[in-house]
């Protein structure tokens, strides 16, 4: 019926007047217009979407209490943070919290300045170094067919379960064997070749037509040339994702069982120190716990479109 | 006869031309060493001897002394800590494996039909406890033990207790706070994957599913959006158990280290107890070892389930 009506137009189309065909556009826009004002899957009821809605938010609300709870607490003065009842916002909001820290720091005979420096250094070269290394990797894994590759990629999914404490014990043996032991090399080095980011950089640059490349090789690149001028710049997206990644390994880094001298203690670690110092020095664990925070979570904001663009080709394909 | 001479000669073919094919594609090899190099030495190598120390008695100082299964038998037949561990460790995995997982998927589902601005304030606060540090030690001012703790000073202000509840040093309470709390960080990677992998389900297949005669959300989950979410699911669902059974941070910055009983030592715990306080690396490496052959075997029961989704 409907086949027959479309041939109908079809045959009539070359005979309509330029006013016909004027309407006939008018009335195509009009349609998509309102198709995308109605929004609304035919088969979504009403009342679902409400409970949807409403579910939404009380889990939304309870996920952030918690984090607006610390930063709260980081900015009440001494006398709020025991009062009772507690309240959720400060009245009167201060920075003493975050000052006191610094004086708190500042006693210990390691510069509080120092710390930050440290993790800063760590978070930087680790984080440049496996963007490097790993997309590297995943160029040829992602790209060419050779012997080996397919294994190798298999080998990393698995090594995807491998959480830091299960290889913990091993790797301080082996580390203390190459002798980085109490070194920042050893928190960068693991963090060089952490599997996520190889992954996660495999499986967006498959997404990269293969023609692209070989174009380039037509037109006499070699492969390092394809990989630092046609690959990567075409990545951009899963450059921020594998950088978030890393840095958020390498920026809440303890490291207490690879790191003794006190001069050489990454943030978290000292600040943990502080955290433990237990009820008078609320406030300033939470002045800390803020701090730590806020480092990962700011760069996810600023870079969640390209994040989840990434993160769409992250599935486990068979 | 001539059938296995006519295999063994396909075989040596096939070698060789996986060795000129290697010849010819050195340069990708190139390109792969420096990771595979570090990946081998931190990552296959630590799985590797942990294997072999978790047949030795070994403890840093003295070189290691082979003693076949010794150290699993204790372990499971003697160490009545690690029992505890264990059945903690697969409570805290139980729950917070499958329903994090589960929870990851749903609320991902559900952001999915907001508008852009909204999902893009929803996606940051369901994302961030997950990569806020150490924040779950805001927990511990939640939960404290007297009445200047939240939770306390709420109850008691309702009058549903009259003395504050010691929620961390309680074996009673320890676990189900732990838990709580890790399903609070539960959103992390693989709710990342399942939201952008939302997005990019082809909307033709909604369509078509339209036309089919899909009534509700729920079929339409089950028959259209699980099948095309398969990838990532199983990328989720690696991500949650290495998550499921890694647990030992949260329960041992809440609950202290060792917690009352022992009722939030997990396995991890027990590793760490015996690696770093007590040296006794063979032991500890036959818990790692147990721990991940576990592990595995979760993955590929795992597999072989979201293969049957859909279908």
């Amino acid at each position: 019926m409907s086949n027959t009506a479309a041939a109908k137009v079809k045959i009539a189309a070359p005979k309509e007047s330029i006013g016909d065909r004027k309407d006939r556009k008018r009335n195509q826009k009009a349609q998509k217009t309102v198709s995308i004002a109605h929004r609304r899957k035919p088969n979504r009821s009403r009342g679902g979407d409400f409970g949807v809605y409403f579910m939404l938010t009380i889990v939304a609300l309870m996920m952030a209490f918690p984090l607006v709870f610390a930063i709260s607490s980081s900015l009440k003065p001494l006398d709020e943070l025991f009062r009772f009842p507690p309240t959720l916002f400060p009245q009167h909001p201060t920075m003493d919290n975050f000052s006191d820290l610094f004086v708190t720091m500042g006693q210990s005979w390691v510069p509080f300045s120092r710390y930050f420096v440290n993790t800063g250094l760590i978070t930087l070269i680790g984080t440049a170094g496996h963007l490097f290394i790993a997309s590297m990797a995943a160029f040829v894994l992602a790209k060419y067919d050779f012997p080996g590759g397919k294994l190798f990629f298999n080998i990393v999914v698995t090594a995807l379960m491998f959480s830091g404490y299960v290889t913990g014990i091993p790797n301080y043996i082996i580390m203390s064997n190459l002798g980085i032991i109490d070194t920042y090399m050893a928190i960068i080095l693991p963090a060089l070749a952490a599997p996520i980011g190889l992954f996660l950089m495999k499986q967006f640059m498959e997404g990269i037509p293969t023609a692209l490349i070989e174009s380039a090789k037509i037109d006499g690149a070699g492969e390092f040339r394809i990989f630092w001028r046609i690959v990567m710049p075409n990545v951009k997206p899963a450059w921020l994702t594998v950088i978030i990644f890393s840095v958020q390994n390498l920026w809440n880094a303890k490291a207490s069982t690879v790191i003794y001298s006190e001069a050489k203690k990454t943030l978290v670690y000292a600040l943990q120190q502080i955290q433990a110092g237990g009820v008078a020095r609320t406030g300033q664990a939470a002045a800390v716990t803020v701090i730590v925070m806020l480092v990962p979570i700011v760069i996810f904001i600023c870079s969640q479109s390209q994040i989840l663009e990434t993160m769409a080709s992250s599935g486990i394909k068979e | 006869m001539s059938t296995f001479s006519k295999y063994v000669k396909l075989k040596k073919d096939r070698a060789r031309y996986g060795w000129d094919k290697a010849k010819r594609m050195k340069v990708c090899y190139l390109f792969i060493a420096p990771y595979a190099i570090l990946f081998f030495t931190f990552y296959i190598l630590p799985m590797l001897t942990s294997i072999y120390y978790s047949f030795t008695y070994y403890n840093i100082l003295e070189p290691a002394r082979f003693i076949g299964f010794d150290n699993y038998i204790n372990l499971i037949l003697q160490d009545e800590i690690f029992l505890t561990a264990v059945k903690n460790t697969f409570i805290i995995a139980i729950v917070t494996g499958p329903v994090g997982y589960m929870l990851s998927f749903l609320f991902a589902w559900f952001i999915n039909e907001l508008p852009r601005w909204l999902r893009t304030i929803a996606v940051v606060i369901f994302y961030a406890p997950s990569i806020a540090g150490n924040a779950y030690y805001i927990f511990g001012i939640i939960f404290r033990g007297d009445i200047y703790g939240y939770l306390n000073s709420i109850l008691t202000e309702f009058g549903i207790i009259d003395a504050p509840v010691l929620w961390l040093s309680n074996p009673t309470y320890i676990l189900p706070v732990c838990i709580i709390v890790i399903l609070w960080m539960s959103m992390g990677t693989g709710f990342l994957s399942f939201v952008a992998g939302l997005q990019g389900v082809d909307p033709a297949l909604y369509e078509a599913g339209y036309v089919d005669g899909i009534r509700n959300r729920w079929q339409e989950l089950y028959f259209v959006t699980l099948p095309s979410m398969k990838p990532m699911l199983m990328f989720g669902a690696v991500m949650s158990i290495t998550q499921a059974f890694g647990v030992c941070d949260v329960t041992m910055a809440l609950a202290g280290y060792p917690s009352t009983d022992y009722a939030a030592r997990t396995v991890v715990t027990h590793l760490f107890d015996y690696g770093y306080s007590r040296f006794e690396m063979g032991y500890a490496s036959a818990i790692a070892t147990l721990l991940f052959l576990v592990m595995i075997l979760c993955n590929k029961i795992i597999q072989s389930a979201l293969r049957k989704v859909g279908t």
